[in-house]
């Protein structure tokens, strides 16, 4: 089996001569997707950043490998989205077997004029590495390989560190610290933090398999599928002619004799039919569904699976992660240049928590329906499969898997509507894309035409409104043209109409009609009040 | 013609079925046996429509496939 695609070189720091610990405003732990993302993030947005890995290379195990389209637009603004989306394979059609007959199948993106796919299949090493060029790219983050934290201690106004590297232990003192360090995250265990939730009994086996194959591009599910009695399998496809493949196991499987090839080869082959594989990746898993009871801790800030972790049914795992953290990304640039104080940080708690608890319910019920946890559970999930194909109730209970969406955050900064607004664009939610013309007449979308700050989106309806100078002004119908409609459509855009937007492109705020104080008052709330 | 109605009515099906999933936790076998019996007699009357029940159970005894539905 493969090992690691990408080596990177451990380089010492002048830190590690300073005779004191050398101060930084903050210091990102892991070099995961959710730390690579919160750096680069943080960067563009004017602050320094230190991102430390304990790992000297990526690619061990293709892992997490679908993109949703919120963490394609979020990655497009970081600058690396048209690149994973041609690197990876865009799927929007799932099916649903039972035995060998499809139950049903569901499209993800029914509507026209996104830039962004409902969802790419992709194996994490490529996002990484994606992730990893951009970093050279941009001066403002120093990235240090080999750099393993092993001490946290929280004083008034700062953090120290104690990182241990080939040349031996040095210490860091950070403003912030973001801690995007994993499943088993180092900084979460020294601060003796625990986690609330559910360990599920059930063991699957998830492999990668290299194999020429005709398979169609869609997430195909089973649930007592010919090739895997009794049990539930998924298949999805990757690029470079890697296909993944989940088998339910069941609760007494034996963690380390199911991972012996002449195991899994046979269960695989009866899964592959008569074709020659060679097996990439293998691993067993038991999935957990919980949460960190908090995930901002004075000024150590949890995100990605160090802070929650779900099962990978609905993809739920990298892209919340993601989105955690362009959710701190701008929070704490706004805070750290003066702009807002510290309650728009503990709205990163209220926002994100509410994601990861929307997160683990979705992902508790897609597991619970795939393995039963009592006889009775057990007849009432069989008695759902029996109807499905007969009622449509029925084949609406059926579930795979509820494939990761944004969260509709209910957030104290966004102001409440106080005007009607049909549409499909909602407060608290990231702005739906549409196609849009540029005043250069080159044809684009909105979302890839934000600046990232704070931006009021304004249609046509007189004079150009003079905002306040910390909001960027886009005028439909003068900076932009909405030639399909989808615009209007999207955000019931009349004459007049104002939208404001956070700079993580989340809808805060919008009127019928501009007013000046209302948009500042409505940035203020946004910013922590 | 069909009075039975068996489009989806909920508004989220998945919270419906997590409250049935609910009502059996910590039940064995014989008590949830017994309170899915309970909850067919409730569910009748609340539909009050002996066509409808004809419907309902003709659909439902048409889908044995083996002793507990098929899928183990």
């Amino acid at each position: 089996m493969r090992k690691a695609l990408y080596h990177y070189a451990y380089r010492r720091s002048p830190d590690q001569d300073a005779r004191a610990p050398v101060r930084h405003p903050v210091v990102v732990v892991g070099a995961g997707p959710v730390g690579l993302a919160a750096a680069i993030d943080l960067a563009l947005r004017g602050v320094t950043v230190v991102l430390l890995d304990d790992a000297d290379r990526i690619g061990e195990g293709s892992r997490g490998i679908c993109y949703s389209k919120r963490t394609l637009e979020i990655l497009d603004r970081l600058g690396v989205g048209e690149r994973l989306v041609a690197q990876g394979v865009t799927w929007k059609l799932g099916k649903v077997y039972l035995g060998d007959t499809l139950a049903y199948a569901f499209d993800l993106l029914p509507e026209d004029g996104h830039k962004m796919p409902a969802f790419i299949n992709l194996q994490q090493y490529y996002l990484e590495k994606a992730l990893v060029d951009r970093v050279g790219e941009i001066p403002a983050i120093d990235l240090r390989w080999k750099n393993r934290v092993v001490g946290v201690d929280r004083r008034n106004d700062h953090v120290r560190l104690d990182v241990e590297t080939p040349d031996g232990r040095y210490r860091l003192d950070a403003d912030w610290v973001i801690a995007a360090d994993g499943a088993r995250s180092a900084v979460r265990d020294l601060l003796g933090l625990g986690f609330e939730g559910l360990t599920f009994e059930e063991k699957f086996l998830i492999a990668d398999v290299r194999m020429a194959a005709d398979f169609p591009t869609e997430r195909r599910f089973w649930f007592d599928p010919p090739f895997h009695s009794g049990q539930s399998a998924l298949m999805h496809r990757q690029p470079d002619n890697v296909w993944r493949i989940d088998l339910q196991l069941g609760p007494d499987a034996d963690v380390a004799e199911e991972q012996k090839p002449e195991r899994v080869l046979p269960r695989l082959r009866r899964a592959l039919g008569d074709r020659d594989f060679e097996l990439e990746w293998v691993s067993i898993y038991r999935f957990n569904c919980r949460r960190l009871a908090r995930f901002v801790h004075g000024r150590v800030i949890f995100a990605g699976d160090s802070a929650h972790q779900v099962s990978p049914f609905g993809a739920r795992g990298g892209n919340s992660g993601i989105q955690d953290a362009e959710n701190i990304a701008w929070k704490l640039a706004e805070l750290m240049q003066g702009r807002a104080g510290g309650r728009l940080i503990e709205s990163y708690d209220v926002e994100r928590m509410q994601a990861a608890d929307e997160n683990i319910g979705h992902s508790t019920r897609s597991t619970d329906f795939i393995a039963p946890r009592s006889p009775a559970e057990r007849a009432l999930r069989n008695a759902v499969l029996a109807l499905a194909p007969a009622a449509e109730f029925a084949r609406r209970m059926v579930n795979s898997g509820r494939l990761s969406t944004a969260t509709v955050y209910e957030t104290p900064l966004s102001t409440p509507d106080q005007d009607r607004f049909a549409g499909s664009a909602q407060l608290g939610a990231p702005a739906p894309d549409a196609p849009m013309r540029g005043r250069d007449g080159r044809a684009g979308y909105l979302l890839e035409r934000l600046a990232g700050a704070f931006e009021l989106i304004h249609v046509r309806g007189g004079a150009r409104p003079d905002v306040p100078a910390e909001i960027k002004l886009t005028v439909v119908g003068e900076d932009l043209s909405d030639q399909g409609g989808l615009f209007a459509q999207r955000f019931d855009a009349t004459p007049g109409a104002s939208y404001l937007l956070r700079p993580d492109q989340h809808l805060c705020a919008r009127w019928r009609a501009y007013e000046r104080g209302k948009v500042e008052a409505a940035r203020l709330r946004a910013l922590g009040g | 013609m069909s009075k039975l109605i068996t489009t989806s009515r909920f508004p989220n099906p998945d919270e419906a079925y997590v409250a049935l999933v609910d009502a059996h936790r910590g039940r064995d076998a014989e008590q949830s046996a017994a309170l899915n019996a309970r909850l067919v007699l409730i569910l009748a009357n609340h539909i009050g429509d002996l066509d409808v029940l004809k419907e309902a159970i003709a659909l439902a005894g048409a889908r044995d496939r083996g002793s507990d539905g098929g899928v183990s």
